[in-house]
């Protein structure tokens, strides 16, 4: 039934009657296409009403927050940005997202380098131990984190790494993350080896086939790569909740969480318009490289 | 590369090599020996065997209470999750026009992920003033306590996580299109309806990504931290308590280490067992394709 659009209508080409074979499967092809329209609406709504009422609601004024369910605010206004962007602290939601650049940046830079040498030695050499370290490598992808988070900690306190940004991303460094490493991989051997072989016949070394044949090939790659690791560094709470002590240094998730306990409670619009401030940078991630997302999730799963 | 040293490949690897000794595989053995002590971080950890294990399972109720609400939690969210990822991909795997439109608009929602935000949404949608009990009323219903009432706030959790179905969606529907179309052609042409070409042909196709989804959305939902401690803080009467905040407020505000040591690891070997289970049960029901059994 999924791929009766896909037969050809040969009915139309030859000009002969329609069978009843194919009167019926056109019948059936309609129908099953007016179901799945009415089906896919209903559920896209569901599915994106929360996202649109949030936006509306930022520019609302509470009272129509309360009295409305419709999404469009009736006089919209920049009251709760205005609230919200001061926050109860001292500091303005601006500083906060400073403070998560400074475990963005460093993060997705360090994987991207990290993840292709790794990924690099991985998929194109030979080396004793291999085999176990690549089982290592798949078996860690299953590994919960909640069995080394303490010991974590308890390590990153030793090193006097508390209430720094360093615990955060100083993993990244060292490809501490397997998905995206394994992600790599399964991109790298698809791509054929002829241009690496004729590089290094030519007398390049490994290092500069990497750097001037290999990594451009990639490039696709390490975007997506970039671009997950940018998101969920943004969205990531339980790191910077364990980690980050001072007001001073929080990023934009605890902020916000910071935000909820601090506002009456019946001040909603000035944390939703920060709940959308904070949404933004991962939204426009996301339409910016949409396609390069949707594979990457197709080809190396992923979680979420 | 024939003229290299054997052990270059080595150094390209020797930064995961390092992450896994110092990130990986240290904690994960300290973690072990940590659940056999009692650790307060003001003196040094102290050996007392199966203590924690003995308090876990004989007399701590909030333990019980914890993994009853987890594995209830697990229970409730990954099959219905899976069910409707599951449903949205065969409904969207079709010629329609637009079809893009709904992919993305399905998709978004699980790009969110996670995120703070997205939590904070939540508890404002289900609020006992949000847009969801506004609704009810208009539609003539009585309002929910969605979060106050220790028989809801769970399911309402689950909600949210349902909400954010789309990767396993974009997983299961790279995996429906690639299923040969002729398989589809023949079957009706032999007279099979809608229902019977899905069950006999497609699911048993696409089985390596169901189990490939049920394991990772499994392993994900036992380790559910942001939604409870954002949304409920694990109330009312503990009915959110999730067991990773409870290793949390262990570990981070108790600062027993030991004892959170102990749940973490109570908490890995359930999360292990069942992996395991799947991956020996799979040999009845995952078909890969090239092989000879079917």
């Amino acid at each position: 039934m999924v791929t009766l659009s896909d037969l050809p209508d040969q009915s139309r080409a030859d000009r002969t009657p329609p069978t009843p074979l194919e009167l019926k499967l056109r019948r059936q092809r309609r129908v099953s296409s007016a179901i799945r329209y009415v089906l896919l609406i209903v559920v896209g709504l569901i599915m994106v009403y929360p996202l649109l009422w949030l936006v509306g609601a930022a520019f609302k004024t509470n009272s129509e927050i309360f009295n409305s369910p419709w999404f469009w605010p009736a006089r919209p206004t920049l009251e709760g940005f205005r609230e919200g962007w001061e926050t109860s602290t001292p500091y303005n939601f601006g500083h906060f997202f400073l403070n998560s650049m400074w475990i963005v940046i460093p993060k997705v830079i360090g994987t991207a380098i990290s993840c292709t040498l790794v990924a690099y030695g991985f998929a194109r050499f030979e080396f004793p131990g291999k085999k176990i370290l690549f089982a290592i490598l798949i078996a860690t992808l299953l590994l919960p984190d909640v069995v080394t988070r303490i010991p974590q900690y308890l390590l990153f306190r030793e090193l006097g790494w508390l209430d720094t940004y360093l615990p955060l991303f100083v993993p990244s460094w060292v490809a501490g993350d397997a998905f995206f490493v394994f992600m790599v991989i399964q991109f790298l051997r698809a791509i054929p080896r002829e241009m690496e072989e004729a590089a290094r016949v030519d007398g390049a070394n490994t290092a500069q086939t990497l750097i001037f044949i290999v990594v451009p090939m990639l490039m696709p790659a390490i975007i997506s790569v970039c671009l997950f690791q940018f998101m969920w560094t943004m969205n990531d709470f339980l790191g910077p909740l364990i980690y980050i002590s001072s007001v001073e240094k929080y990023p934009v998730s605890i902020a916000l969480k910071l935000s909820i306990d601090a506002t009456e409670a019946f001040n909603w619009n000035a944390i939703l318009s920060m709940t959308v401030l904070a949404l933004i940078p991962s939204l426009v991630v996301f339409f910016l490289a949409q396609k390069s997302f949707i594979e990457g999730i197709s080809t190396g799963g992923v979680k979420g | 590369m024939g003229g290299d040293s054997k052990y270059l490949g080595l150094w390209y690897v020797s930064p995961y090599i390092l992450g896994f000794a110092m990130f990986t595989a240290f904690p994960f053995i300290t973690s072990f020996y940590l659940s056999f002590t009692d650790y307060d971080l003001l003196s040094a950890p102290e050996w007392v065997g199966l203590e924690n294990y003995e308090k876990l399972f004989e007399r701590d109720r909030t333990f019980k209470k914890s993994l009853s609400v987890t594995l209830t939690y697990v229970a409730l969210t990954v099959p219905l999750k899976l069910t409707f990822a599951l449903f949205i991909a065969v409904v969207l795997n079709y010629r329609l026009r637009g079809i893009n439109v709904f992919r993305t608009a399905y998709y978004v929602p699980s790009i969110l992920g996670g995120s703070v935000a997205i939590a904070v949404l939540w508890r404002y949608i289900f609020a006992e003033a949000g847009l969801v009990n506004m609704i009810i009323t208009m539609l003539g219903g009585e309002p929910v306590n969605w979060f106050g009432d220790p028989g809801n706030a769970l399911f309402t959790i689950t909600l949210l996580r349902c909400w954010q179905f789309g990767s396993a969606m974009v997983i299961f529907l790279a995996a429906l299109q690639s299923v040969d179309k002729s398989l589809y052609e023949a079957a009706s042409i032999d007279g099979a309806g809608p229902w019977q070409i899905f069950r006999n042909i497609t699911l048993p196709l696409i089985t390596p990504v169901i189990f490939f989804n049920l394991i990772m959305q499994t392993v994900q939902a036992f380790q559910e931290f942001n939604g409870p401690y954002i949304i409920t803080q694990g109330g009312p009467l503990k009915s959110t308590y999730l067991l990773p905040l409870y290793i949390y407020d262990e570990a981070f505000k108790s600062f027993d280490m030991g004892y959170a040591s102990a749940i973490a690891w109570v908490l890995f070997l359930i999360i292990m067992v069942l992996t395991l289970l799947a991956f020996w049960s799979s040999k009845k029901w995952v078909y890969y394709a090239g092989d000879k059994r079917s």
